[in-house]
C-alpha cells in the first residue's frame, strides 16, 4: 500500500495576524518534507495542521491511499515526536506505549515491538515512570510512541532536541529506516539534521 | 512494514474503554478527583449537620440538600478529567492516538464511575447521619439516582471540556454548570422527594421522561460540539 500526503494552500491565521499563507506540497512514499525558517514563522504551527490536530484557517491537508478513495484517520496513520507533545509522567514507558497500542487496537503486539525498544535503548527502564527519566530519556520514549505503530507518516518537530550523539545517530537511522515505505516531514532550524530532502517549505517572519 | 495490517481501525468502544482504562489507573495512581470528591462531600456534610442541630428538617428541604452535597462534590471533581490532560500538556498526545468521539465517550466511562461513587458515599453518608431521610420508594430512588448520575455525567464532561482550555478553570466550571445542571436538579430533586414521601412509581414517570429527554439530548449536543472543542 502507497499513501500520499499533500497540503493545498495553507494558511493559518490567529485573530488579525496571519502566520503563514499559500503553503502547498505534495509527497508520494520515500519522500521527505522540510520545513524550515526562523523562531518564531510557524513551523511548529505547520506541524500541527499537517498532523490533523490544528485545523488551518484556510486550506487543507490530505492523506490518501493510491488505491483507495477513502481518506484514512491521521490519528492511525501519522507518528509525532515534538518538543511540545509530552507523555503520561505518572505511566512508565510500558504503560504509555500499551496504551497507545491498546486505543489502536493493537494491544496484542507489543511483544512485536521488542526491537524498537532495544534500538531506543528502553528496555531497561520500561517499568520507571517518565517523570524520573531526564529529557533525553524522554525524548527516546517519544520515539517509541510515535513509532510503536509502524505509521506510514513520520512527523518530526526538532527531531534532535535533548539528544546526545548516540541519540543523534540513532535518530538518523530511524529516519532512514522509515523511508523505506514511508513518508518523512522534518521541522528543524538544523538543515544538516536530514540527509536529503524531496521538497522544502521555508517559511518567515 | 505491513501497513494494512498495522493501519488498524480501532472500535470506537475498543478506543474509548482504552481511555477510560487510562484515566482510571492514573485516577488510582494521583487521586486527585477521589480526594476532592471525598473531601467535600466529607465537609458539607458536616456542615449540614451542624446547621440542623438538634431541629428537624422537612423531607423537601433533606431531598434539595442531598443534591446540593453531589452538585459541589462533582464541581471540585469532575472536571479533572480534561483539566488534567491541559495541566499535563498530553492533550496533543490523546488527539494524536484517539478519534475524539472516542475521547468523549472514554472521558464520560471515566466521569460516570466517579459519580455512580460518588451518589452511593453521598447516599450512605446521608442515611447513616441524617435520622429524618427515610427512602420509602426504593424503586423511584434508584431510578432517580441511576438517571441523575448519568445525566450529571454528561453534562460535567463537555463542560470540563469546554473549560479545560481557559485560564480561569476552577471559577468558570461551577457558573458554567448551574444553569445546564439546573434543569436536572430541580428533577432529581423532585424525584428523590417523591421516593422518600412513598409515592408510588408510576407518579415519578414524569420525572423519568425528563431526565431521559435531557441525556439524550447533552449526549446528542456533546457528540455534535466535541470535535470543535476538542481540536482548536
Amino acid at each position: 500500500m502507497t499513501l500520499e500526503l499533500s497540503g493545498r494552500n495553507l494558511k493559518k491565521g490567529f485573530n488579525r495576524r496571519v502566520i503563514f499563507e499559500r503553503i502547498s506540497f505534495s509527497l508520494k512514499p520515500r519522500q521527505t518534507l522540510l520545513i524550515t525558517g526562523p523562531n518564531g514563522s510557524g513551523k511548529s504551527t505547520l506541524i500541527k495542521i499537517i498532523s490533523g490536530v490544528l485545523t488551518p484557517t484556510d486550506g487543507q491537508v490530505v492523506a490518501q491511499r493510491s488505491e483507495s478513495t477513502a481518506v484514512p484517520q491521521m490519528h492511525s496513520i501519522i507518528g509525532l515526536v515534538s518538543p511540545y507533545l509530552q507523555m503520561y509522567d505518572e505511566f512508565s514507558p510500558r504503560e504509555n506505549l500499551q496504551f497507545a497500542l491498546s486505543v489502536r487496537n493493537m494491544k496484542s503486539s507489543f511483544h512485536s515491538v521488542s526491537p524498537l525498544l532495544e534500538k531506543l535503548q528502553l528496555k531497561g527502564r520500561l517499568d520507571d515512570p517518565v517523570k524520573t527519566f531526564s529529557s533525553g530519556m524522554k525524548q527516546r520514549v517519544k520515539y517509541a510512541f510515535a513509532l510503536i505503530h509502524q505509521p506510514p507518516i513520520l512527523i518530526l518537530d526538532e527531531p534532535m532536541a535533548n539528544l546526545d550523539a548516540d541519540g543523534i545517530e540513532l535518530v538518523k537511522e530511524l529516519m532512514h529506516e522509515q523511508l523505506h515505505e514511508g513518508l518523512l516531514v522534518v521541522a528543524t532550524n538544523d538543515i544538516t539534521d536530514v540527509d536529503r530532502h524531496d521538497q522544502q517549505v521555508t517559511l518567515g517572519i | 512494514m505491513g501497513y494494512d495490517r498495522n493501519i488498524a481501525k480501532a472500535s470506537l468502544w475498543q478506543a474509548s474503554v482504552a481511555i477510560f482504562l487510562k484515566d482510571w489507573k492514573s485516577e488510582l495512581r494521583t487521586r486527585y478527583a477521589i480526594s476532592a470528591l471525598v473531601m467535600f462531600v466529607v465537609t458539607t456534610i458536616s456542615i449540614i449537620l451542624f446547621a440542623l442541630g438538634s431541629e428537624g428538617a422537612s423531607v423537601s428541604a433533606l431531598s434539595g440538600m442531598l443534591w446540593v452535597a453531589v452538585f459541589f462534590a462533582a464541581m471540585s471533581g469532575l472536571s479533572r478529567t480534561f483539566v488534567a490532560e491541559e495541566e499535563r500538556g498530553t492533550s496533543m498526545t490523546l488527539q494524536l492516538v484517539a478519534s475524539p468521539t472516542a475521547v468523549l465517550f472514554g472521558k464520560l466511562m471515566f466521569n460516570l464511575v466517579l459519580v455512580v461513587c460518588l451518589n452511593a458515599f453521598v447516599v450512605l453518608l446521608y442515611s447513616a447521619f441524617i435520622s429524618e431521610f427515610v427512602i420509602r420508594t426504593y424503586s423511584i430512588f434508584v431510578v432517580t439516582v441511576l438517571l441523575g448520575s448519568i445525566g450529571f455525567a454528561a453534562a460535567a464532561t463537555i463542560i470540563a471540556a469546554i473549560i479545560a482550555r481557559a485560564n480561569t478553570k476552577g471559577t468558570l466550571y461551577p457558573v458554567l454548570a448551574f444553569p445546564i445542571l439546573l434543569p436536572l436538579l430541580l428533577t432529581v430533586i423532585n424525584g428523590t422527594r417523591l421516593a422518600t414521601e412513598g409515592a408510588f412509581f408510576e407518579e415519578a414517570l414524569g420525572e423519568f421522561n425528563i431526565l431521559v429527554s435531557y441525556i439524550v439530548a447533552v449526549v446528542a449536543v456533546s457528540y455534535i460540539l466535541f470535535d470543535y472543542i476538542w481540536k482548536d
